[in-house]
């Protein structure tokens, strides 16, 4: 860890100014994942901005029927909120898929957003990466790629994002608030996250001056209808290898809307409208479902070690919307698929 | 007489640990105590060309920087660097010159006078390498492997896989029903939960006190005096708690050189804590690539077993145990071959872990043994029973106890196992496939040369001592019971010593070997302690004993009693005190011989139910029953626990745990425990374990076998075997994962 200069914010345009004037400097909220990398050398800022005091700890109605939450509630304020769980089940089963109750308390909404990918090559300093020396190489493509993309990657890199609570932020449409220099602005919550293209060591589409604030939840949060459904190496604690969020609005036997996100695929959580879109006016049936998932993995590619992710997301997708069209949506407590 | 023996009696340190009372080495404290970082290597092979410490240097707050270039002298012949366990080899010298061994290996220690001040600095030391090519991958190295020799007399070098006995290859060209596969378990570490660290106190006339995680403090002591020559009054270890080390810490790992380094180089107090990272440039449980091939005839007893392994090591040391002898030895056959490789790989040399060889081994036997009673039309227990031996065939002796086929009948019972139907995807439960799968294990009952010293006060308390340690095991909780009984004291009235190399000679504690021998040797000071007693006791007039002989006499609330006539006693108080003195002080060692009449195991027979979604491949170990024959337990608690911990490791070993090396780089990838994955709470749901009945008296008087190791041996083919019941898919390579579930 690299000697840095601490400052405490009390307000957000406060927050802004020290970041927008600042040497290389990064926010800390929860420091679950900060704290990490600058452990390893990873991230190195000079200054840190600690913004654990800023007032955005609420969670708010949003007038049109939705949620704000405030960037600073924690993972465990957010899953447990009643408004959420009744409201949003499927974010708040997402939560609780993730991490540890111990790093969930920690953790921020905000930094859940911004946590860096767990491919083993970005955190060691001592191998390459493009995402953390751009230029200098992708060796996870032909090397250790078991928990890498499957979707949407490039040559540059194969990294996935781990959140697990924003693949279900992602089918829910939330947007994503934010203040920089210029004001305030909203980014949708599928154009947050980036692909990595050419320029890996970009993760989202937040400017470098600018601080998240709020997400906004719009009223419809598929409550009936949802699931979560995690795959991993072990029954917790673990990222995934394949997430899948999947909600569905239904009207009697036939689907009105489905929403559907992967995690631990792709750089960014990955929702297919399309995809989606060839549930609409269809019965909920294992052929309807399949063919969802046929089009949502068309393109995607293994690269060795990750082959197999193909086929579980394949499985995966299936039996997610299987859970939400049964209303039997997986819990995270029972390890049991249901 | 036995009051405490056999009880679930609470550990002595139970509350000390969960209050934080207990220190550990990295906790000791020291005046101007200075702390250290490690630079470690960032390629796996080749020579340092240059390593510039400028920039660390001029932070504010570092002390020093060593290399080899600036270190102080160190030993320069291999026999000062070989401590009590050794392998084979040149053992590794950690900043002796500029050779890279491996990947992680320290090339720099800076020390500085805060903790986080030294471990930035050790980012800014720049170190240029002239590189060469290196090789991790063991399949790479599976052609270049070397064997090892069987001599004609074992006993140079007992890990060499046995001889052979009868003809194996005709026996199984002739046998009715043949069975071969070829299993793999990678390379595992340890994660120990307490970090490595030393903290080594300078004191007056240079004399080094060091607190040091590690299993055997004396091995330390030595190590330390022939690496650095000193003197062996000038360098005591100490090591009171030891949060986990599995055999990690059986040999002295680096981390004590370096502190000792420094604190000579710099007359000052020194602290060093291992990241976690550089723990996985410790020791490991080598990968095993197993061939086995059984050969049976159709009523279902064995004609020929073989056996061959290829293991991992570094490039400058031989570690092996004898994995491959567990197959001839477990199971009735009058034909068996074995043969072992080593593959050396630019990695640090594999070591000992939890049931080293046998965990291994046993896991690809009893997979093979269950796919034999497959092809058999057999149940997988009554192919066990067909081929139950009662000797020990490399040695051909009659074993002391073995009470396996109880663990069989009482493991079967309390799981249901009659309930099984044996078809493969036979049974479900809803969306799930269930398995049922089990498997036997098998360890030594190994005893070792130890000393203790018992110091006895006339107010009836006693101190114990002996250079052991208790590597989070019980062993201060045993001592203490086996000498509360053996002393006729109530368990508040001991007090426990260990951990120190100044304390009577003990060798490292690992093998499961030291509750057996530590125990006898508190009976046999015991006995020398009340044989004193006894002395005193006759000179005392009219002595109610002064007829009695030491046989005649036991030690039971405080007094010295007749067996024959409880009313004939004199109290330890009186007879002391007539005596004139204040304390009986005895000291005895105790030795064991293995090259006696009988052979001496422990076994295990363990039972594993999983589920296993049909969709998704989620596999899940909804229950263990765990049987262990082990001989006499001294506490159900602890030797609970301790199997407990060992079918968790099982469950980790068959289902999650693998090192993950990046070949190009030569480099653990995974070297953290987010990502180095171990069972947790929601991996480990119904475990059950049972202890059956296993009276031995010729192991020792005590009957004590000693366990631990038992614990994980043959738990993760138990699971293997279940996943196969439940799914109809072998998968030979651990862990099993969900991709090679739908391979
Ligand atoms: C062992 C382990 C296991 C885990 N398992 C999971 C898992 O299974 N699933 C999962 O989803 N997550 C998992 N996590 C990740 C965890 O969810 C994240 O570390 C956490 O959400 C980050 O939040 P934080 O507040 O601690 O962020 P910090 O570490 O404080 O910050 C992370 C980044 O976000 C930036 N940042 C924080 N807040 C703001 C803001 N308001 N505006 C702009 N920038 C901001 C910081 O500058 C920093 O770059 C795991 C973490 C660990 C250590
Ligand atoms: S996948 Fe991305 S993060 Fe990983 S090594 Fe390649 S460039 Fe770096």
């Amino acid at each position: 860890m690299n000697r840095f200069s601490y400052v405490r914010v009390a307000s957000v345009a406060e927050a802004v100014r020290e970041i927008a004037s600042a040497p290389p400097a990064r926010f800390i909220a929860g420091g679950t994942n900060l704290v990490d990398l600058m452990k390893y050398n990873v991230e190195r800022p000079e200054r840190v901005i600690d913004i654990t005091r800023l007032p955005l700890t609420a969670i708010e109605e949003t007038g049109e029927g939705g949620l704000r939450i405030g960037a600073l509630v924690t993972n465990t304020e957010a899953a447990y909120d009643p408004r959420i769980e009744s409201r949003y089940p499927l974010l708040s089963s997402a939560i609780l898929a993730g991490a540890s109750p111990q790093l969930r308390n920690a953790a921020s909404v905000g930094g859940n957003l911004l946590q860096r990918t767990r491919c083993y090559y970005f955190y060691d300093v001592a191998t390459l990466c493009n995402k953390r020396e751009p230029g200098s190489g992708c060796p996870a493509i032909d090397g250790i790629n078991r928990i890498h993309a499957i979707l949407g990657a490039s040559p540059h890199c194969i990294a996935t994002h781990p959140s697990d609570m924003c693949v279900a932020l992602a089918a829910l449409e939330a947007v994503v608030r934010v203040t920089g220099p210029q004001g305030e602005r909203n980014i949708p919550f599928q154009d947050f996250h980036r692909l990595p293209g050419g320029m890996p060591e970009i993760d989202t589409n937040l400017a470098r001056d600018e601080i998240i604030t709020y997400i906004d939840l719009p009223s419809k949060g598929f409550a009936q209808n949802y699931t979560y459904l995690k795959l991993r190496d072990r029954l917790s604690y673990a990222f995934a290898l394949v997430s899948v969020a999947a909600a569905l609005e239904m009207d009697g036997e036939q689907i009105k809307e489905a929403r559907l996100a992967l995690g631990g695929v792709a750089h960014k959580p990955w929702r297919d409208i399309a995809a989606e879109a060839l549930l609409r006016g269809r019965e909920p049936s294992a052929k309807n479902f399949a063919a969802v998932a046929s089009k949502v993995l068309a393109d995607a590619k293994g690269y060795g070690s990750n082959d197999f992710k193909i086929d579980l997301a394949r499985r995966a997708i299936v039996r997610a919307l299987s859970q939400a069209a049964a209303r039997t949506p997986q819990s995270q407590t029972d390890k049991r698929i249901t | 007489m036995t009051t405490y023996i056999g009880t679930a009696t609470s550990r002595a340190d139970g509350y000390a640990k969960v209050t934080g009372a207990a220190k550990y080495a990295g906790e000791f404290d020291a005046t101007a105590l200075a702390h250290a970082s490690v630079v470690a290597s960032t390629i796996a092979k080749g020579r340092i060309a240059r390593i510039d410490a400028n920039e660390a240097l001029s932070v504010r707050g570092v002390i020093s920087v060593l290399t080899h270039q600036n270190r102080p002298r160190m030993a320069s012949d291999d026999s000062a660097y070989k401590d009590d366990v050794a392998p084979k080899g040149s053992p590794f010298r950690p900043l002796y010159d500029d050779q890279i061994w491996f990947s992680g290996q320290p090339v720099a220690l800076v020390v500085a006078e805060e903790a986080e001040i030294a471990r930035f600095a050790a980012s800014l030391v720049r170190v240029d390498y002239n590189q060469q090519a290196h090789v991790t991958h063991l399949y790479r190295q599976r052609e270049t492997a070397f064997a090892l020799e069987s001599p004609t007399d074992p006993s140079q070098n007992p890990f060499a896989p046995p001889r052979p006995r009868g003809a194996a290859e005709p026996a199984l060209a002739a046998a009715e029903m043949r069975h071969s596969g070829e299993y793999y378990v990678p390379i595992q570490h340890h994660n120990p939960m307490e970090l490595y660290a030393s903290t080594v106190i300078f004191e007056s006339g240079g004399k080094l006190k060091i607190y040091d995680k590690t299993q055997g403090v004396q091995n330390v002591q030595r190590y330390v005096c022939s690496v650095l020559g000193m003197e062996s009054d000038d360098v005591r270890v100490l090591s009171p708690y030891v949060g986990g080390a599995f055999g990690s810490g059986l040999r002295p790992q680096y981390e004590v050189v370096l502190a000792a380094l420094a604190a000579r180089a710099l007359k000052r107090s020194v602290r060093l804590v291992l990241t976690r990272r550089q723990m996985y440039g410790l020791g490991y449980r080598p990968a095993m690539i197993q061939q086995i091939e059984l050969g049976a005839n159709a009523s279902g007893t064995l004609d020929a077993i073989t056996h061959e392994a290829i293991t991992v090591t570094s490039q400058y040391e031989d570690f092996h145990r004898q994995e491959t002898g567990w197959s001839g030895l477990l199971y009735k056959c009058a034909n068996a071959r074995y043969a072992h490789k080593l593959a050396r790989l630019d990695l640090p040399t594999s070591c000992d872990m939890r049931a080293p060889s046998a965990a291994t081994a046993v896991y690809a036997l009893e997979c093979a043994m269950d796919e034999l009673a497959v092809a058999l039309k057999l149940d997988p227990i009554e192919l066990r029973l067909r081929c139950y031996s009662d000797r020990d065939q490399h040695s051909d002796r009659p074993y002391s106890s073995k009470s396996l086929r109880d663990c069989y009948r009482q493991g079967a019972e309390a799981f249901g196992w009659d309930q099984r139907n044996s078809e493969p995807r036979s049974m479900r439960d809803g969306a799930e496939l269930v398995g049922w799968g089990m498997a036997t294990g098998i360890w030594e009952a190994l005893q070792v040369p130890i000393t203790v010293r018992i110091v006895l006060t006339a107010n009836g308390h006693a101190e114990v001592s002996c250079a052991t340690s208790d590597i989070g095991t019980g062993t201060y909780t045993i001592m203490a019971q086996v000498a509360a009984d053996m002393l006729g004291l109530p368990i508040e009235n001991i007090t426990i010593q260990l951990g120190d190399s100044t304390l009577p000679q003990s060798p490292v504690e690992g093998g499961s070997w030291i509750a057996a021998s530590v125990s006898n040797g508190i009976a046999t000071t015991s006995k020398a302690v009340r044989e004193e007693l006894l002395r005193l006791a006759q000179q005392m007039p009219n002595s109610p004993l002064a007829h009695a002989t030491p046989a005649e006499v036991m030690l039971a609330d405080g007094k010295l009693v007749s067996k024959r006539d409880g009313s004939r006693a004199v109290s330890i108080a009186e007879a002391m005190q007539h005596g004139g003195v204040e304390r009986i002080n005895q000291e005895r060692s105790t030795t064991f011989e293995h090259a006696g009449p009988h052979a001496h195991n422990t076994h295990s027979a363990i039972f594993a139910e999983v589920k296993v979604d049909e969709q998704i491949g989620v596999i899940r170990v909804t229950r263990v029953v765990s049987a262990v024959a082990a001989g006499r337990i001294l506490n159900t608690k602890t030797a609970s626990s301790q199997i407990m911990g060992g079918v968790v490791w099982g469950i980790g070993m068959a289902l999650h745990e693998e090192t993950l090396i990046d070949h190009k780089f030569g480099r653990i990838m995974n070297a953290n425990i987010a990502e180095y994955h171990v069972p947790v709470n929601a991996d480990v749901q119904d475990v059950k374990v049972i202890f059956v009945d296993e009276p031995d008296d010729a192991i020792n008087p005590l009957g004590i076998k000693g366990l631990g190791e038992i614990g994980i041996v043959g738990v993760a083919s138990a699971i293997a075997n279940a996943v196969y019941h439940a799914t109809g898919k072998r998968v030979r390579d651990l862990p099993i994962t969900v991709d090679k579930l739908q391979r």
